[in-house]
């Protein structure tokens, strides 16, 4: 393969509070090559976001990277800031939010929001911009562009809007795509949609996609690989019907076990016991060893199980028989 | 933009400001029936008239002239009538008529309260932004404190610690009065001499700083309010420049809720001048006001009345129009969006 459009290595992001210092991201290491999606899962407050916002720049204060390695395109970018930074967004990396409602300014036209990111990024003019706003608007599947190019936000559709922010985290071209939750907050008719639109124009640009989602489902659709966050640790990393067939990680396991899959067919739902530490009372040695039936001394002891060669942060990984994971 | 859609939009806009329009007369007549009733429930007009030596001819003589046998809604329909045309009819005091004694003073309070008012809407909006964007620095902390003293002290205390500071102490400013005046025929104007300028500060200031300071604190809280939205998030992530999410993004969006308070604020401008007018000796109609309130001179008092409730109704109105030109969801409210 290829060198990797984004390589995050042992990436640590720390927020100092008056109880401590907490880390919810811990140590975490994942490339997305050219062309591929790569999932990122997990429970609310697994660290994933904050990953993401991590690789972007956006991190809120006082949250910071304190340790480890962000590369895009063979240049180092954890350590750039202010204005270097600013360049880097929407022209290198692209980001989709969650709530389509509310990331569009409600107060500009999508003609301007769009032409404003192209002016920022190229080196064009305003009817060229224009041009490639309509363009940019019909590729995403909006009709009759050249018209809705003057409307406001309030004119569309929670779907048509996230449409629209889809145009917008592409219009400059970036190399990579950040999509947090992109369909969280949309109907379920229309999360299909938006899914494979966003497959589909990352495949043709051979844009590298970091999907964020809690959706297992979505996952299963659209990723290449999976990489399966606990309590802002790395779990388990690996193509996506291996991680789904066979997981490795006895979380993994307990999410596959717990996440209704057409694939499986119908089986009574199992739960893992318990949830998900707080970044405030983390269990030593492995986060996950108080949920973990396989727990053994060595996991309350040893913080950092590697994930040496296999596809789970484990010692104990779960070993599946070849015809399981055909 | 089709012309299709500007069309549409001026016709909307068109209705919109009709309806307000409307809205405006009746406030006024509701004002103008209280300002009316003054006459009738302060005191017999027959009685201040006339005096003690009267006989019942004279009193039934001057209430046919005056029409105060009249039923109630006539009476108030041709008090409406004349107050249209800015007659108010003779003062108590001055034996003037009382729109004439109005259009003398009013220049005076008016160039006040646009002075004032200026400087509280820049300052205000121009610290507010600064003092949000620099949250953490120290300068726009020291400015977030200084401001508690603007919204905390009375008036006219500001009024008298400028007098003293400015001109007892250091000299510089005058304590009182308009200064040289230059008569236009129809309005007298202090903009045009030195004196005049110098005049208008130390009034300004007092009159402008508590809504400045609160314009400020509004703008502050609006602006960081909206510079959490996701929009702001989304702004930033495709890489626009600060100032671009600042000014562009952040700014707009803040206008909405700032616009509506400054609107009544700057009613309150000219209605507030009344202290201010009477620390420096400010010959406005504030001053006048006070004046008529101590002799009873009703005719003053509602002419007065009416002035502030066309200038508040006047601002509204302004205001109203002015969301509608800056929020585009107001304008899609009427007609259903595809």
């Amino acid at each position: 393969m290829s060198d990797p459009v984004l390589s995050i290595r042992d990436l640590t992001v720390e927020i100092p509070t008056r109880g401590g210092l907490l880390r919810p991201v811990d140590q975490v290491s994942y490339d997305i090559a050219k062309g591929e999606i790569l999932g990122v899962v997990g429970e609310s407050g697994a660290g994933k976001s904050m990953a993401g916002n991590a690789v972007i720049g956006l991190l809120n204060r006082p949250a910071k990277i304190t340790g480890g390695e962000i590369w895009l395109n063979g240049t180092r970018i954890d350590k750039l800031q202010g204005e270097n930074m600013r360049r880097l967004r929407g022209k290198d990396i692209g980001m989709v939010f969650q709530d389509p409602l509310t990331s569009l300014n409600p107060l500009l036209t999508i003609g301007d929001q769009l032409t404003e990111t192209m002016l920022q990024h190229l080196s064009i003019t305003q009817t060229e911009a224009r041009k490639r706003a309509i363009a940019a608007l019909e590729e995403v599947g909006i009709p009759a562009a050249s018209e809705r190019l003057d409307s406001y936000p309030h004119e569309f559709s929670g779907g048509m809007r996230q449409r629209v922010v889809i145009a917008l985290a592409l219009c400059a071209e970036p190399s990579l795509i950040i999509a947090d939750e992109p369909t969280t907050a949309l109907d379920v008719s229309v999360q299909a949609q938006i899914i494979a639109l966003l497959k589909r124009l990352c495949r043709d640009r051979g844009t590298a996609v970091m999907l964020i989602t809690h959706d297992m489902g979505v996952i299963a659709e659209t990723a290449d690989r999976v990489a399966v966050m606990y309590a802002g640790r790395l779990a388990e990393l690996g193509p996506v019907r291996e991680v789904i067939t066979a997981p490795e990680h006895p979380y993994t396991d307990g999410l596959m076990g717990s996440t209704p899959l057409a694939s499986k067919g119908l089986k009574r739902l199992r739960q893992i016991p318990g949830s998900m530490p707080r970044l405030t009372a983390m269990p030593t040695g492995c986060a996950f060893h108080p949920r973990c039936p396989k727990a053994q001394d060595i996991c309350r002891h040893d913080p950092r199980p590697r994930r040496d060669g296999g596809r789970a942060a484990c010692h104990f990984p779960i070993t599946h028989s070849a015809e399981e994971t055909a | 933009m089709t012309l299709g859609g500007d069309c549409r939009n001026c016709r909307l806009m068109l209705a919109y400001a009709l309806r307000r329009v409307l809205q405006s007369f009746l406030v006024l007549l509701v004002v103008g029936l209280v300002a009316f009733s003054m006459f009738r429930f302060v005191g017999d007009p027959v009685d201040n008239l006339l005096g003690q030596e009267r006989t019942q001819e004279d009193i039934e003589r001057v209430r046919a002239d005056l029409g105060l046998d009249d039923p109630f809604l006539v009476q108030y329909w041709t008090f409406l009538k004349k107050a249209a045309t800015g007659d108010f009819g003779l003062s108590y005091r001055q034996a003037r008529p009382v729109g004439d004694i109005i259009a003398e003073r009013a220049p005076a309070t008016l160039e006040l309260a646009l002075v004032s008012g200026t400087m509280a809407i820049f300052f205000g909006v121009v610290l507010g932004i600064f003092t949000a964007i620099r949250r953490d620095g120290w300068v726009a902390n020291v400015i977030m404190s200084t401001s508690l003293i603007g919204v905390s002290l009375p008036t006219f205390l500001i009024g008298i610690l400028l007098i003293y500071l400015f001109s007892v102490e250091l000299g510089w400013l005058p304590s009182f009065g308009r200064g040289e005046v230059v008569d236009l025929g129809w309005w007298t104007t202090g903009f045009l001499t030195a004196s005049g300028l110098k005049a208008l500060i130390l009034p300004s200031i007092t009159l402008g700083l508590y809504q400045m300071t609160l314009i400020m604190r509004l703008v502050r809280s609006e602006m960081l309010e909206v510079l959490r939205a996701d929009y702001i998030r989304f702004a930033r992530a495709r890489g626009l420049r600060e100032k671009s999410v600042n000014f562009r993004h952040a700014l707009k969006n803040t206008l909405v809720p700032v616009i509506t308070v400054t609107g009544l604020q700057l009613g309150s401008i000219i209605a507030f001048a009344i202290i201010t007018e009477t620390v420096f000796q400010w010959p406005g109609v504030g001053l006048l006001f006070i004046n008529a309130i101590q002799f009873v001179d009703i005719p003053v008092m509602a002419a007065y009345l009416m002035l502030i409730s066309v200038m508040f109704v006047g601002i509204n109105l302004v205001v109203d129009l002015l969301y509608f030109a800056i929020d585009p969801r107001l304008r899609a409210d009427r007609t259903k969006a595809h």
